[in-house]
């Protein structure tokens, strides 16, 4: 087990997640919730950045979101997500900073990079966590969903570094300042002997990050055909959403996966999820449930989806939508 | 070829029925019958497969208690060649860290495998840590989030992993650990011919005395665990307003409002 640290300067680092040169997102998100912890604690915040071709002008942005450091690794190897890369560079990094906490998002990329991590440091990683909080003693408690998000679990790490996984979209990003100062480290990249899986190529890109849409208007086993999906397209275009679906029409082939949301699909959290025909199983709740605004449709009066709607319409929604696009689109032509 | 393949199982309960104890911010294990993890029958049948295909066998590792010889059996019953059970009141309360160490080990004492399958994650847990985290202590490479199988050929296999916004082709050389979505294949049943062999069938198992070679006992269940589980809180859902309307025309008033609102429209 690694030992407790008892380094008076302490540190916080997160991983800077990228793809194509372009910071992810939750990068940011962990910046702001790293600041805050940082602060907490007295310690300092650094981030870690590993790319190709990545330069200072970017390293910046880690800083103008909170960051004090940023050890900064360029290499072609860290082009694609390999994984062994990766974790070779980040654990000698930890070795030689010793931080108390080290935090990644829960993207694909982080959840399968931080258990490797983890492991090679024999210190614990708790996935997929939705907050985090400094209890009195000055520890870090990671709260997370388990039981397919049926209840949340408060964990406590008694290795360094304490590490976790974050999930996307539950963090504060801060403003950003670019008047905060900060250092960018230029480091060394050291080369794993380990053979790695070679990336052949891209299979396919689907351009939609479901993740990150405002709206998603989802489809469900009511629509009763595939076409039943293009008047939640006309829906969703209304309110310029996106289309979201439950297991069933993704696994009959009527639309693909990166649209479906749930426990083995998406984990969205938009300001309005609109369930079309979703009778709302304990899978599909546990990837929306946390919404803003959930209106959910549906025939029967029963199903379990309406317990956790805003609003719900009891109906056949090949009769709801049609008038339901006709009023939305009503109401904005005689607003503007 | 003669692939020496394993796949990991864990018994889970029914998560579809389970109950949760608000109160006590407890899980009523036994409100519920246990099964094999709905993505494990993912990662069996993706074992099969490739078994079928270049030959082989599939052995079905899982830690648990002895109940989960049940899982096992059903493993064998869905393809599965052989089972072991790692199975010892000290392995309880491990966490990823302390279960995948052991489950490790015992693939140490086994011999490296060609292949390891296990599914992304369980649906009790949630955490899709442990597979990762064995091939790390096994030196070897892993993939996740592996939606489909390409080819396997001699001593490599190609796979699609899944990223958020792509999908990659991967060409990776045994050994290796994959670890499947549910999207990989669609798992077969067992027939009452299987069923009724499997019944048969004298699961192995395995205490932590049956391991001293390769293990160290104080990294084992929850003295050997790096993270604590504090608390448990089963959240009430937060309170919708929950207004059902029997028609569209009762509603959209209601609802033109509410996406104003939200700033939506």
């Amino acid at each position: 087990m690694a030992t407790e640290l008892t380094n008076k300067h302490k540190k916080v680092i997160i991983f800077a997640e990228q793809r194509g040169g372009r910071i992810h997102p939750i990068s940011f998100e962990l910046l702001g919730k790293g600041r805050e912890i940082a602060d907490i604690l007295g310690a300092e915040l650094a981030s870690v950045i590993l790319g190709d071709g990545i330069n200072q002008e970017s390293a910046m942005e880690l800083v103008y979101y909170g960051a004090d450091r940023v050890f900064l690794y360029n290499h072609p190897v860290f082009k694609m997500p390999d994984v062994i890369q990766y974790k070779c560079n980040i654990v000698r990094l930890i070795e030689e900073e010793k931080p108390e906490i080290f935090l990644f998002g829960a993207t694909h990329f982080g959840r399968s990079l931080g258990p490797r991590v983890a492991a090679a440091l024999k210190t614990g990683l708790t996935a997929d966590c939705i907050d985090l909080q400094i209890d009195e003693n000055g520890d870090l408690v990671q709260i997370r969903p388990a039981f397919t998000g049926n209840i949340l679990a408060h964990i406590k790490t008694r290795t360094r570094p304490v590490m976790s996984t974050v999930r996307y979209k539950v963090m504060q990003m801060r403003e950003r300042d670019i008047t905060r100062n900060g250092t960018i480290i230029e480091k060394n990249v050291e080369i794993s002997s380990l053979a790695s899986p070679k990336f052949l190529g891209k299979e396919k890109e689907t351009g939609l990050n479901i993740a990150d849409a405002k709206v998603i208007v989802s489809g469900g086993r009511g629509l009763g055909t595939p076409e039943g999906f293009k008047l939640i397209k006309e829906l969703a275009d209304v309110l310029e959403g996106v289309v979201g679906s439950s297991r069933t029409p993704v696994d009959d082939g009527w639309i693909g996966k990166e649209h479906q949301v749930g426990f083995s699909g998406n984990t969205v959290k938009p300001k309005l999820y609109i369930a079309c025909g979703i009778s709302g199983s304990p899978q599909h709740l546990a990837g929306m449930k946390d919404s803003e605004m959930i209106i959910a449709l549906n025939t029967d009066p029963s199903a379990s989806i309406f317990k956790f709607a805003d609003y719900g319409i009891v109906g056949d929604l090949y009769q709801i939508l049609p008038q339901m696009i006709k009023e939305i689109k009503t109401r904005k032509m005689n607003r503007t | 070829m003669s692939l020496k393949i394993i796949v990991l199982i864990k018994q889970v309960p029914d998560i579809a029925k389970v109950k949760f104890d608000v109160e006590k911010g407890r899980i009523d294990r036994s409100s519920a019958e246990a099964e094999i993890n709905p993505f494990d029958l993912n990662a069996l049948e993706a074992a099969v497969q490739v078994k079928e295909k270049i030959g082989g066998s599939v052995l079905a590792i899982s830690m648990g208690p002895p109940s989960a010889v049940t899982a096992l059996r059903e493993a064998i019953s869905r393809g599965a060649d052989d089972a072991l059970l790692l199975e010892d009141k000290k392995f309880a309360g491990a966490d990823t860290w302390a279960t995948s160490y052991t489950l490790a080990r015992a693939i140490m004492k086994i011999g490296k495998p060609d292949l390891i399958f296990c599914g992304e994650k369980t649906v009790d847990g949630d955490t899709g840590q442990v597979g990762a985290e064995i091939a790390e202590q096994l030196d070897i490479p892993h993939v996740y989030y592996v939606s489909k199988i390409k080819d396997v050929i001699n001593d490599r296999i190609i796979v699609v992993t899944e990223m958020e916004d792509a999908s990659y082709s991967v060409d990776t050389p045994f050994p290796v650990l994959i670890s499947v979505t549910k999207d990989v294949n669609k798992p077969r049943l067992a027939t009452l011919k299987e069923k009724l062999k499997a019944m048969k069938i004298q699961i192995r198992s395995w205490h932590s005395e049956d391991m001293l070679d390769v293990l160290e006992m104080d990294k084992i269940g929850y003295p050997g665990s790096p993270t604590s589980v504090n608390k448990v809180v089963v959240p009430k859902e937060r309170s919708r307003e929950g207004k059902v309307f029997k028609s569209v025309e009762e509603a959209m008033p209601t609802i033109l409002e509410a996406l104003e609102r939200q700033k939506v429209i």
